[in-house]
């Protein structure tokens, strides 16, 4: 049964029609990736899957409902999205692991927050360095484990290695790896790095001035 | 007022040489602010002057009804003036009008519940004045705080939507940013009092011949008055603007 299903679907921004006509389905479980040159629409295609923008035609339907069904928080918080620009907020890594728990009036789950920490082989003397003093790869990694303190259903990934050397972006796609294949995690991955868009993924959307141009099955 | 102090009409005359020192020293040193000097000069003049007329008419109103429509008018522009600082955020005019008439009632309520002020046109009109022009200074610098974080800090208000988080989650540390920034200017101003500055009303009350340990009290009245009115206005102008920038799905606006 399709999980997300794309109904032709566009999105309008003012003038400009960015998405035209997507019809496609994601299976629960599945790990795409998506490609296509710079402005073709792959970021906004992710955008509207995580419900930060609204389709202007077609339907979405998340697990048998239709996107607007469901109350925002609710739905964000079944599909995470991490977005390109690893970007923390407040001050310290703590501020960014404390936030996920305090908007869902919850206690922190040091038990948790170690395993994703351990996951992306950092240590818990993270939480108490300020943003700063992080490097690039340090947190775009703090802002996937952010992304995953709740293991959403499905994970939407925004070219979260471009800017990453070699070593960072091997340790996060075997992150992404593990969660798919331990966790049963659906996955979305947005990516310009043509080797990558093919490694550990079941299929491959390439998506060309706002269309889908091709569906590939690895 | 037994030792009030009138100036007279040669004392200001004579005083306007002060304005003649501006005009030499800008021709001498080629500034080319002449005429401008001069129009300022007699602008000021002129509009204090039917100020000064317009004043004692009003107070000549007895009735508590016309204060209050005056009251009403002042809050009504120095909405209108507030709302020009936040174009571009919904519903303004109505947010600055609300913000300013909560902020400036409660403050005039207490004020004339204490037995400070009499509820008549002669204290409510000055008082009030003073009272609604600090609310709006105070949300025209909260208007453009939050419009520029809205801008510059969108990315962390979309991730923390992402993360599952309301519209108010999201935009807390941008609020909490907007209401500081009203109020803070206030609270500045009430630190330095004294030390540094003398200000206008407690020195004019001095000069008019009020002892300085009268003239304080008026002047910690106006303190106290302006830090609340301030730090009202900034927060329900603040939490009634900020769901403006995003739409019923809770989606940022662009």
């Amino acid at each position: 049964m399709a999980y997300l299903e794309f109904d032709h679907v566009s999105f309008v921004d003012g003038p400009i029609k960015v998405l035209h006509d997507i019809s496609l389905t994601i299976d629960k479980g599945e790990f795409i990736s998506i490609v296509g040159p710079s402005g073709s629409g792959k970021s906004t295609f992710l955008k509207l899957c995580s419900d930060l923008i609204s389709h202007t035609e077609g339907t979405i339907m998340f697990d048998g409902k239709k996107i607007e069904d469901y109350e925002p928080c609710e739905y964000r918080g079944r599909v995470g999205y991490c977005f390109q620009e690893a970007y923390l907020f407040g001050e310290t890594v703590e501020d960014n692991i404390k936030f996920p728990y305090i908007i869902k009036n919850k206690d922190i789950d040091m038990e948790r927050v170690t395993k994703l920490f351990d996951l992306f082989h950092m240590s818990l003397e993270y939480l108490h360095k300020k943003n700063t003093a992080l490097s690039g790869g340090e947190k775009q990694r703090i802002c996937l484990i952010r992304s995953l303190l709740f293991e959403p259903e499905v994970l939407l990934v925004d070219e979260v290695t471009s800017a990453l050397d070699q070593e960072n972006t091997l340790l996060v796609e075997s992150v992404l790896e593990h969660l798919h294949k331990q966790h049963g995690m659906t996955i979305l991955m947005v990516t310009h790095n043509e080797e990558q868009s093919r490694r550990h993924v079941n299929r491959r959307i390439t998506i060309e001035s706002g269309h889908v141009a091709k569906w590939e099955e690895f | 007022m037994e030792n009030f102090h009138a100036i007279s009409f040669e004392n200001l005359l004579l005083a306007s040489s002060l304005v003649l020192i501006t005009l030499l020293f800008s021709y001498r040193q080629h500034l080319h602010l002449e005429k401008d000097i001069i129009i300022s000069a007699l602008r000021a003049t002129v509009q204090l002057v039917i100020m000064g007329y317009i004043l004692n008419y009003l107070f000549s109103f007895k009735h508590p009804l016309f204060t209050l429509g005056v009251l009403l008018v002042m809050m009504g522009n120095a909405s209108y003036n507030a709302a020009k600082r936040g174009r571009g955020i919904k519903n303004v005019q109505a947010i600055s009008f609300v913000a300013i008439a909560v902020g400036a009632t409660i403050t005039l309520s207490i004020l004339v519940l204490s037995g400070i002020l009499q509820f008549n046109a002669y204290q409510m009109i000055p008082v009030g004045g003073m009272v609604i022009s600090g609310g709006m200074i105070a949300i025209g610098l909260c208007y453009r705080q939050m419009l520029n974080s809205f801008q510059s800090r969108h990315q962390e208000v979309e991730i923390k939507l992402a993360l599952g988080a309301t519209v108010k989650e999201a935009s807390m540390d941008i609020l909490r940013d907007a209401i500081k920034t009203g109020i803070q200017p206030t609270i500045d101003s009430a630190k330095t009092l004294g030390i540094v500055s003398l200000p206008g009303m407690m020195t004019g009350l001095i000069l008019a011949g009020l002892p300085p340990v009268e003239a304080i009290k008026y002047q910690i009245m106006v303190t106290f008055m302006s830090l609340a009115t301030t730090s009202m206005a900034s927060f329900i102008a603040c939490y009634l603007a900020y769901k403006g920038f995003f739409n019923e799905r809770q989606q940022l606006e662009k």
